[in-house]
């Protein structure tokens, strides 16, 4: 079988990363982030999505060259 | 039988229902959170509609055609068993039992994991059995294949049923929204990938609820942490007001431990009879590695899979002591888990630790993850309800001679009646709530059963086809009368709690009842069918049984892959980072 899943993971967290990081920074300093113990959790993890997205993208394209 | 029975089994004592209270405010979803459940919805329809073309055959729409890598079905054999109430029934226990609630999985699954990857797949791979009970039928005979075949079509169905009506409800409580719309449209997802790409559209989709579960989940862990003043924070406050929930197995010399479950019985009761039992026999979750495309692959498939459950705890478990420690804090954590009639409703620790400290935006991530867990069990149940249906019943039992185009239609029928006949399950647990955790019980009565009859099936060329029958009848009924006998402490007697017969044994937790029940009903199987099979000559010879004992399977040759991806050592490799686990916090 030659559907490589790695590659819908991969565009689906990056595209979560990109809005959770894109919506964070809209909203730095918004009393919304007191329930976070006053961190800024959607830029914080909208990272890790974006980092993981993008790993799963690289693996894709990797995997295509073999 | 189900992919829900362990949490289901550690929820018995708090029911599943899922009740309201404890939401101070309403919570609004935005744009924001929408389109993060949009997003995932969309990935799922289209990863189903992709695989479309590769559905050729019946092997294709029923075994992935045997062609799926092994860290696929790996991951997607710890998803299969992740679902809703997996989720929220661990956190749950978590906040109730503590840290021992771990047990489900360093005793419990793991064990299990690499028993069945290490010894049994061999059997169950290499004999090209399509399903659990045709594996029965190859070993055994036809009425044994039937037993299995009929109890766990319809236990899968019911368990299917609970899992979504427990996740209406919840989307119900906290947002409002119409029960009967969400248990639909949630439906005709699965029901529409599942057609479109069979069992390779929900393995591939359970990595992805895999990664969404465990990446919208992980984070409540990590502010969890932060509001209880780290893991040192954590250790030091639920030392002084419950340091035994910090404990695996430091009090379990008796019975004065939150399990209310000496060690003999972990030991014997969860982790081996019950767990074993479970992941080791149940077809939902054996059917992934089925779809392996190698014997390797297949192999590995548990193996892959115990690496991330084995840490699973820190995600799942983690969250409900946390949960306990911020409640019983001297100064005010803010937090506390909502009560209902007077008690704490542990069921709603992980829903109410969300909204409390996710924001919008995570909000929407951690929903999709629930959403997300709970298609991936509902998955797992249908598309092995419609296997076992065209397989075992369909093909069999009606008269003549199908083709494989028939079969194959027949699978997505099977599909159909079998999502329908879930959502009748749901409304029937909605109505009788009592039924259901009854139900939950039975689930634990029929496994065990199965299991014995497995091993003997497997390790043994004597025990045949009468004492694997009639073991099976006379453990199940065992289970039902010891059910019947025994009564928990402080329970009603009646049909649901047990102790309708006379409530003769008294156990201290409902836990240990059930504990107790398997133990019985594995003991009553394994000895039924060993006497059985021993007062007849031996039923088949060596050339029948190859391939399907252990003994005359011939040795596996290892994959040419580097040492650490072959299954003894890695099998090895997890047993010794279990026991360490469990050492360390002793």
């Amino acid at each position: 079988m030659t559907f490589d899943l790695r590659l819908p993971i991969g565009i689906l967290f990056t595209i979560y990363g990109v809005i959770l990081t894109g919506y964070g920074l809209l909203t730095q300093g918004s009393e919304m982030y007191q329930k976070s113990l006053g961190k800024n959790v959607n830029l914080g993890w909208g990272i890790v999505l974006l980092v993981f997205g993008l790993f799963m993208l690289l693996l894709t394209r990797l995997g295509r060259k073999n | 039988m189900s992919s829900d029975f362990l949490p289901a089994l550690l929820a018995a004592t708090s029911s599943v229902d899922i009740g309201a209270s404890g939401f101070a405010t309403s919570i609004k979803l935005n744009f924001v959170d929408y389109s993060i459940l949009a997003a995932y919805i969309l990935t799922v329809m289209f990863i189903g509609f992709a695989l479309k073309r590769y559905m050729k055959s019946s092997e294709d729409f029923f075994l992935s055609g045997r062609a799926i890598p092994g860290w696929i079905t790996g991951l997607a054999f710890i998803s299969a068993n992740l679902g809703a109430q997996e989720i929220i029934g661990m956190a749950a226990s978590g906040a109730e039992y503590g840290i021992m609630t771990a047990h489900f999985y360093w005793v419990g699954a793991i064990p299990a994991m690499v028993f069945l990857g290490v010894f049994m797949m061999p059997m169950y791979y290499g004999s090209k059995a399509r399903s659990v009970p045709e594996y029965l039928k190859m070993r055994y005979d036809e009425k044994t294949r039937t037993f299995n075949s009929i109890s766990f079509a319809v236990l899968t169905l019911f368990s299917s049923g609970i899992s979504m009506h427990a996740l209406a409800e919840l989307l119900n409580l906290l947002l409002g929204w119409n029960y009967h719309i969400s248990l639909l449209v949630v439906s005709v997802v699965v029901l529409a990938y599942i057609l479109k790409g069979g069992l390779s559209s929900a393995i591939y989709n359970e990595v992805l609820q895999f990664f969404m579960i465990l990446l919208g989940i992980a984070p409540l862990a990590w502010l969890g942490l932060e509001a209880v003043g780290g893991w040192n924070g954590l250790v030091e406050k639920i030392s002084t007001t419950r340091p035994e929930a910090m404990h695996l197995w430091q009090d379990t010399a008796g019975i004065g431990n939150p399990l209310g479950v000496p060690w003999y019985g972990i030991l014997f009761g969860l982790g081996f009879v019950l767990s074993f039992g479970y992941w080791c026999t149940n077809f939902a979750e054996v059917q992934r590695a089925l779809a392996a495309r190698s014997m390797g692959a297949a192999r590995r498939t548990p193996l892959i899979g115990a690496v991330p459950k084995m840490m699973f705890p820190a995600v799942v478990i983690l969250p409900g002591i946390i949960a306990y420690a911020l409640t019983h804090m001297t100064t005010n954590s803010g937090y506390t888990i909502p009560m209902k009639d007077g008690v704490a409703n542990y069921n709603q620790v992980l829903p109410s630790m969300i909204f409390h400290y996710f924001p919008n935006g995570m909000l929407g991530l951690a929903l999709t993850a629930l959403m997300a867990s709970f298609m991936s069990g509902m998955a797992a149940n249908v598309t092995a309800f419609n296997t076992v249906w065209t397989y075992d019943i369909y093909e069999n039992k009606f008269p003549g001679q199908k083709t494989d185009r028939q079969l194959m239609v027949m699978g997505r029928y099977a599909t159909i009646f079998g999502v329908v006949l879930s959502i009748g399950c749901a409304y029937f647990a909605s109505n009788f709530k009592n039924i259901m955790s009854l139900l939950q019980m039975v689930f634990g009565f029929v496994n065990s059963p199965i299991f014995a009859t497995f091993l003997l099936g497997m390790f043994t060329v004597r025990s045949n086809s009468r004492g694997a029958f009639w073991g099976l009848v006379a453990g199940t009924t065992s289970a039902f009368v010891f059910h019947g006998l025994s009564i928990a402490v402080g329970n009603p007697v009646g049909f649901i709690k047990g102790g309708w017969i006379s409530p003769l044994i008294e156990l201290p937790k409902e836990m240990s009842q059930s504990f107790y029940v398997a133990g019985v009903a594995f003991t009553v199987t394994f000895v039924t069918n060993i006497v059985l099979s021993l007062t007849q000559a031996r039923e088949k010879t060596d050339a029948q049984l190859a391939g399907l004992v252990y003994s005359l399977t011939p040795k596996q040759v290892e994959d040419s892959g580097p040492w650490y991806s072959r299954p003894a050592v890695l099998g090895a490799l997890i047993i010794i980072a279990v026991v360490a686990l469990n050492f360390y916090f002793w």
